[in-house]
Formats: C-alpha cells, structure tokens, sequence
C-alpha cells in the first residue's frame, strides 16, 4: 500500500507537490518510487532554471529505466536537493521528504489542475 | 500474439514479482529489487526461472557435420557430456542467434536458444538442413528451466535438492533421474558467477523451485540477470548481438573458428577479420552518475560515431559504465569521447568491456 500525503496536490505522472506560502516543494510518490525500484540517479535542473506546469524537467533513473520528471506546476527553481546527487536512494526511503527541486510558484491557480490525496489515491487503485 | 506464460508464472505473481513482457514471455523484472537480487548472486546464490529460453534437439547421422554447419564454434571437439558456446550466422556474418549446444552423443545436440529468437531460430534452422540426414525437435514446450547462480550454487544444489555436482566441470554437464523425469544440469550460467542450469519437465521445475525458495533461496528477475552479465561483459543478443552486428564486431571472434572446413557465414568473418571492421564493441566509463541507455548517442568531440547497447551505473563497480557500438577509429583504449544523455554529454573514455571480474570454478 503505497503512502499517500493529505495537503499535498498530485500529477497524473506521479509527482507532488508541498505548497509553503510561495514556494513549492516537488518530489516524486510513493507511489512512483515503488513502482521505478532502486532510484541510482536524479538529473536536476540547476537553480535560476525556468520550469513550466506538465514540462519536463529531470529524470530519475532507476537501475533497469530512466523516467522523466513532469513539473506539476510553472516556476521558477531556488533550489535543487543536493543530497540526492550523492544517494538517490533516499527517494526510496522517504520519497514524500526529500524533495527533488524547490520552485517560487508563478501561477498557483495552477493548482486547481492537480489532484488532491483522495484522488489520488482513487487514480492509482485504477 | 498471446503472451506465454512460463511454468513458473504463477509463482512470480504469488511472490509480488514485479512483471514484463520478455522475448514473448511475461516474465518477473524484479522480486526484492534489483540491487539486492544482484548482491545475492555475487556473494551468496540466487534463482531464476529462464524457462522462457528454447530447446532444439537435432540428432541423425549427420548430426555432428549439420550443427558444425549453422554453428561458429567447433563442435566436433566435443566430448558427449561437452557444452560449447557460439552462434548462427547470416551469409554475410550477421548474427542469427548467440546459443549454446550440449553433446549428448555424437549423432545427438541439444542447442539452446534465446526466448525472442525462438520462432526465428527453428525456421532458420528447418531451412539450413537441406541434404543433411537429421531430425529437428523443437522441444521449447517440453522445458522448464532454472538458473541457480553464485559462490554457494553448489552447496544449495547439495543441500537443497539432492544433487552433488561437485565433479561437474565448467561447461559440461550431466543428466538425471528425477522421480522419472529426466533432468539435464549443466555447470553454464549468464552472470560471472559460479551455477547451474537445470533442465526437466515442467513439474520438476515447478518441485525445484518451490524447494529453493522454502529453503531461502533469493529468487531473482531478469533485471539482475542483466545487469549481472553486463558488468562481465557477456552480450545480449538484441543490444550486443544482431542481425547486424557479427561476432567479430562484438568482439567474440574467439567462438568462431576460422579454422573449420565450412559454417554459414565463415567468408564473411574471414573478410571481416583480415580487413577489420568499420565498427567495434568498446566498454565506456563515464564521469558522473548520469546512466547511459541502449541507443543513447556516442560522441567525439560534436560527431555521433557510435552508441549505447548496455548501459548501467554498474552495481559491482560502482561507476556509470557502458558497451557501445563505435567506429573502429575510436575504438582504441583510452580514447575520449561523451555520452548524450538527454540534453547534456557526459565526457566517457574507452575501457575493457569487462568491468567486472568473472569468478568460474574450472
């Protein structure tokens, strides 16, 4: 059974993410990291970089497949989880605290496009 | 096409193995996950169904000349017990199929082949075997098959099912009564480990199976059965292997014996030894963790002069490593070049193919 966070909104490509005043923290599921197995690497954006609502930005790269990351919302990066650069596996341990990228939102009507928990959680039992 | 289902299917789903389609098989990717499956086979041992592989038996009197024929490797230096590696090639060196053929007798092989070429395979070699005076048994559906690989390989197969292989030396094998089914083991695996492959009827398989995993055997999927041959340098017909990649390009010319009378596809490898050829199979290292994938671009300096067959971020090395395809010119050791992957290049330089060393018991 997959952990899902109540608060956080939800892609249909298995990202998240934690809104905080401005800023937006976005990860990938718990899903998502059950589904890839061993996370070996994540490619980030580098900070200043723009990302835009269901655009790639990154990839995380599991032992067998690489798996693009979708941003679920547009922004702009302040900062990317550097700890992930040396052990990507930490999105295995706790996918929902460590983050990938952080983003000053641009538009957070955006939000409004994104699933919350409970459907989320009806999403991925289909 | 109708997906097959191995006999082992039913297992896999009962362990929560993660799924995939396979060579037409839907087959388990992963148990426990990949990393611990690999580390179970290089320290200790592990389990694989590779009942999806093919069995073709070709005996008659003219068994020994019609192998050596559609074969790269010598078979008639083989002792009955002997198990010789090798291919099947186009007339212009293309492989057909990398397999391995086991000497029952001298008018008696058994020939195993990858699940993807099976259908391939047979009409391939129903079609080689005009004015030769064998019979040709495609006995895919008669198998199941078992891998046991790694260090304790041999103290399981002892303790665990009965069988002492102690005395089996690296590539031959034996066969066995098993509660009347009579099962082939062979000292052959596709990991760089020590093992066994195992061979028998369906119900057998299914009895082995069962036993190994009640005794704690960690069963493994065809991630780990990849990743394991990929840093010892083994090929995959598909990445390394193909209708358009010889033996000599990959590297392998070792099985293929220029020195034999006749076999399909032998002026091709002459020509291609004698001349060289216009691309080499390199093993690449590269900077960074980012991982090279199949058909990911090779570059040298803004030139595209090869690509990705295999790439991992090697689970033994602990490195992002790489066979590639590469334009001989750049072939050579130490070469520099980079790696696309997705929008960036990764600076890369050419290394041995094998990153990782084998550990056979001969």
């Amino acid at each position: 059974m997959s952990k899902i966070i109540e608060g956080l909104y939800y892609s249909e490509s298995h990202e998240y993410v934690k809104v905080e005043g401005d800023f937006g923290y976005i990860g990938i599921t718990d899903y998502a990291q059950h589904e890839l197995g061993n996370v070996v690497y994540v490619d980030m954006p580098e900070v200043d970089d723009e990302v835009e609502q269901g655009e790639e930005f990154g990839a995380v790269e599991s032992v067998k497949a690489a798996s693009d990351l979708n941003s679920p919302v547009s922004g702009t990066v302040v900062e990317v989880n550097e700890a992930l650069e040396d052990e990507p596996g930490l999105v295995n341990k706790d996918a929902f605290a460590n983050w990938i990228i952080k983003v000053r939102l641009s538009d957070k009507s955006e939000l409004d496009n994104l699933m919350d928990a409970a459907a989320y959680k009806a999403f991925i039992k289909e | 096409m109708e997906i097959k289902k191995t006999c082992l299917h039913d297992r896999h789903l009962a362990l929560g193995a993660l799924m995939t389609p396979f060579g037409g098989f839907d087959m388990p990717i992963q148990y426990k996950g990949i990393i611990d499956e690999h580390q179970a086979v290089r320290t200790d041992v592990g389990v694989f169904d590779v009942s999806h592989m093919g069995e073709v038996r070709i005996t008659g009197a003219d068994a020994m000349r019609y192998v050596n024929h559609i074969f790269t490797n010598d078979i008639a230096t083989m002792a009955d017990g002997g198990i010789q590696y090798g291919m099947m090639l186009y007339p212009d060196g293309g492989t057909v199929d990398d397999l391995l053929v086991y000497r029952n007798a001298a008018d008696d092989y058994f020939l195993v082949i990858n699940a993807a070429n099976i259908d391939k395979d047979v009409a391939w070699i129903n079609r080689q075997s005009n004015g030769f005076n064998v019979n040709i048994d495609h006995q895919s559906d008669r198998y199941g098959q078992i891998a046991l690989q790694g260090p304790n390989a041999e103290a399981t197969l002892r303790d665990v099912l009965g069988i002492d292989a102690a005395d089996l030396a690296f590539y031959t094998f034996t066969t066995l009564d098993r509660d009347g089914d009579n099962i082939i083991v062979s000292r052959t695996g596709y990991t760089g480990e020590d093992g066994f492959e195992i061979y028998g009827s369906h119900a057998t398989i299914q009895n082995m199976w069962d036993k190994l995993i009640e005794a704690g055997v960690q069963p493994c999927g065809l991630g780990c059965r990849d990743t394991l041959r990929f840093e010892v340098g083994l090929p995959l017909y598909g990445d390394e292997l193909s209708e358009k990649i010889s033996p000599i390009m990959a590297g392998l010319g070792f099985f293929v014996k220029l020195d034999k009378e006749e076999f399909i596809g032998k002026e091709a490898c002459a020509e291609q030894k004698a001349n060289g050829v216009t691309r080499k199979l390199v093993g690449l290292e590269l900077e960074g963790r980012a991982i090279p994938r199949h058909g990911y671009p090779v570059l040298a300096g803004d030139e595209v002069v090869g690509e990705v067959t295999t790439g991992y971020h090697g689970i033994s090395v602990d490195k992002s490593i790489a066979m590639a395809l590469v334009d001989t010119r750049y072939a050579a050791l130490d070469t520099p070049l980079s790696v696309q992957i997705r929008k960036k290049t990764f600076p890369a330089v050419v290394v041995k193919k094998k990153f990782y060393k084998k550990s056979y018991k001969k």
